[in-house]
């Protein structure tokens, strides 16, 4: 408590001493951000007829759903009492964002995700249901739910109504990630939070680091299955990445651009804090390293004649620098937004823990499953088009 | 015939110890449900807090007594109620010097002197019982609300912890209290005004300095302080509601 007091400049109240919202609250719209992001980008080819992104469709479907399983973790794990977390589905409160949220929620993950991914996969399900036995049999034939007919009059109903489901789901991702925009955009009180700015922000963030990690997934996975990877599929996914990074880019000087000329009572607290406790995360790692940099990197690709080699590498490495600079972003909005104090007097500083509830540990944790989860899910789903016909060959036979 | 005794010797003290109206409520609120006691009619009542800066001396009764009263935790940062010093230079009153050691619980030792051209006052601060209630709306369930009497409350076996309300408050009233890890704030004593008595903080204050006040009640004495003086609240701005009205806020006032 001593050391929270010597944290102190300025005048904070007293009850400000607590900083409620840690790491893991960042955690969570960054993970919300990625499923939005890479499920727009999988959305791509299936309502735009982008072709050239293919390859990477059903890698991004499965990607979003082993990042949307973790996000209410982090979540689950800051409450004082998780045990109650479900009375926001049974009494909530209709004018809280966060209840609302908890729908927004199940609305994406099982109407959206789980029924566009058992769709495009339901062949595939049926097909090595059939074609293994024992155990893995029996999961495939509960994953198929009861479903057997795979004539090709039942797939091209799978896939009308899964182009369906995706042209309600693109809205629904915008609505998912717009909305936590939203639960930080509408809080009056915090003068760093309240814009109507901060869920268009959220949304085009979201774009940019859902289709980063798609980027660095596919080239990822490509080399460790030892495939070659599609280069203009690569060169499609970067070239979107710049533009979602373009316009978000925007969006946020234009809002930092707002700030300086109202210069309204917030002010001068908010941009002194820019350049003393955020410096380093908002200036340094959000705009320099996470966004310029990045922008720059895909723009020379676009600019400039180069080897394929040197493309994949600009790939990673913008993708690498993509997500810092989201994850900076997210940073300095849930932290950034509790380091003054609300009387405009003073700030305070987040010390943040190790081995805590709420510590570093458990957000390396959460930030590892996703992947453990999805490379079960791609276990047990193969995404890969030879997979595919593997298995129709198979169940041929 | 001695429980008869007793019985009478327990109303008569009753009625000698509280006023007649919490005599009569009082097996209500030993049954843990004042609000239908039969003399405390919801509906009845629209509470409001009347603070006048210019009588704070910065004493620290109010704080000490609040967590008293309310088991409070002695944390330098849980306060159902805090007083700030405020030290404005009025060449720059946009950039006061404010503090508010351990919230005034331990009173104010001696800072600045006098006839130093600047201008020091205490500000008393607490829940302002909005009618607006930011920290209601954001609620996800409902935890915390407003009562029909004008009362911002929490109730703590629904309260999930989730901490959007301290986010939402732009009063920096409300914390966790590690005890349970359910938001805690100024409750303005419900259990004692249900009861007909004053807040814990008013009744203790030496100078008057904050009076509870019910709005409806046509004789209470909060509708001449309202009309007798310029009253403020802090951050109008905000719209909020609210009903902690002030008197001598200074513009310097955060």
């Amino acid at each position: 408590m001593e050391s929270l007091l010597h944290s102190v400049q300025g005048y904070i109240y007293p009850d400000e001493l607590q900083l409620q919202w840690s790491i893991l609250i960042v955690l969570y719209p960054f993970i919300t951000g990625l499923v939005a992001g890479a499920f727009i980008l999988a959305s791509l080819e299936r309502v735009f007829n982008v072709e050239a992104v293919k390859p990477t469709y059903r890698l991004a479907l499965l990607t979003a759903l082993a990042f949307m399983i973790v996000a209410p973790l982090p979540l689950q794990l800051h409450l004082g009492h998780p045990e109650r977390s479900f009375e926001m589905y049974l009494t909530p409160h209709t004018t809280s964002a966060m209840a609302m949220f908890g729908f927004v929620y199940l609305w994406y993950l099982m109407v959206v995700l789980v029924l566009e991914i058992w769709l495009d996969f339901r062949k595939d399900i049926v097909l090595m249901a059939r074609a293994s036995t024992g155990l893995k049999r029996a999961l495939y034939r509960a994953m198929a739910l009861g479903s057997d007919n795979i004539s090709e009059r039942s797939l091209r109903i799978d896939d009308k109504v899964g182009k369906f489901i995706t042209i309600v789901g693109i809205p629904s991702a915008i609505l998912l990630h717009g909305y936590v925009g939203f639960i930080f955009g509408s809080v009056k009180a915090n003068p760093w939070w309240s814009s109507a700015l901060m869920p268009v922000v959220f949304i085009f963030s979201a774009m940019v680091s859902g289709i980063a990690l798609v980027l660095l997934l596919y080239q990822f996975v490509s080399w460790y299955r030892k495939t070659a990877v599609d280069m203009p599929c690569l060169d499609t996914i970067a070239r979107y990445l710049l533009y979602a990074f373009i316009i978000d880019f925007s969006l946020e000087m234009l809002d930092l651009v707002h700030r300086i000329y109202e210069a309204d009572e917030s002010f001068k607290t908010l941009d002194f804090m820019v350049h003393t406790k955020l410096y380093f995360s908002q200036i340094i790692l959000q705009i320099i390293v996470g966004t310029l940099l990045p922008i720059g990197l895909l723009a020379l690709v676009q600019l400039v004649k180069l080897t394929e080699q040197a493309r994949r590498a600009i790939y990673g490495a913008a993708g690498l620098l993509t997500l810092v600079g989201i994850f900076a972003m997210r940073w300095n909005v849930v932290i950034g937004g509790q380091l003054f104090s609300k009387s405009l007097l003073g700030y305070t500083t987040y010390k943040m823990g190790l081995w805590t509830r709420e510590g570093l540990l458990p957000a390396i944790i959460l930030l590892i499953l996703p992947f453990v989860i999805l490379y079960i899910l791609v276990k047990l789903l193969p995404p890969w088009d030879e997979a595919r016909d593997a298995e129709a060959t198979r169940a041929e036979r | 015939m001695e429980a008869d005794r007793r019985e009478f010797l327990k109303q008569t003290g009753l009625l000698l110890v509280l006023t007649g109206a919490a005599a009569q409520a009082w097996d209500f609120v030993l049954a843990g449900e004042p609000e239908k006691a039969p003399t405390y009619k919801l509906l009845d009542h629209w509470w409001a807090m009347a603070m006048d800066i210019r009588k704070c001396i910065g004493c620290g009764n109010c704080v000490r007594a609040c967590k008293t009263e309310n088991g409070v935790l002695l944390e330098p940062d849980c306060f159902r109620t805090w007083v700030e010093r405020y030290h404005v230079h009025p060449d720059d009153p946009e950039h006061p010097e404010v503090d508010s050691p351990n919230g005034g619980y331990d009173g104010f030792p001696e800072k600045y002197k006098a006839g130093d051209g600047s201008k020091n006052f205490f500000v008393p601060k607490m829940c302002n019982h909005c009618a607006h209630s930011p920290c209601v709306q954001v609620c996800p369930v409902g935890a915390t609300f407003e009562s029909p009497d004008g009362v911002v409350l929490v109730d703590k076996t629904y309260c999930l912890g989730c901490r959007y309300c301290v986010q939402a408050c732009p009063y920096g009233c409300r914390y966790i209290d590690p005890r349970t890890e359910t938001v805690d704030k100024c409750s303005l004593c419900y259990h004692r005004i249900t009861k007909g008595l004053t807040t814990a903080c008013c009744e203790v204050c030496p100078m008057g300095a904050r009076k509870l006040g019910d709005l409806k009640d046509p004789k209470d004495p909060i509708h001449d302080f309202l009309k007798d003086h310029m009253i403020h609240v802090l951050k109008p701005e905000m719209a909020t509601g609210a009903k902690a009205y002030y008197n001598g806020l200074d513009g310097s006032v955060r």
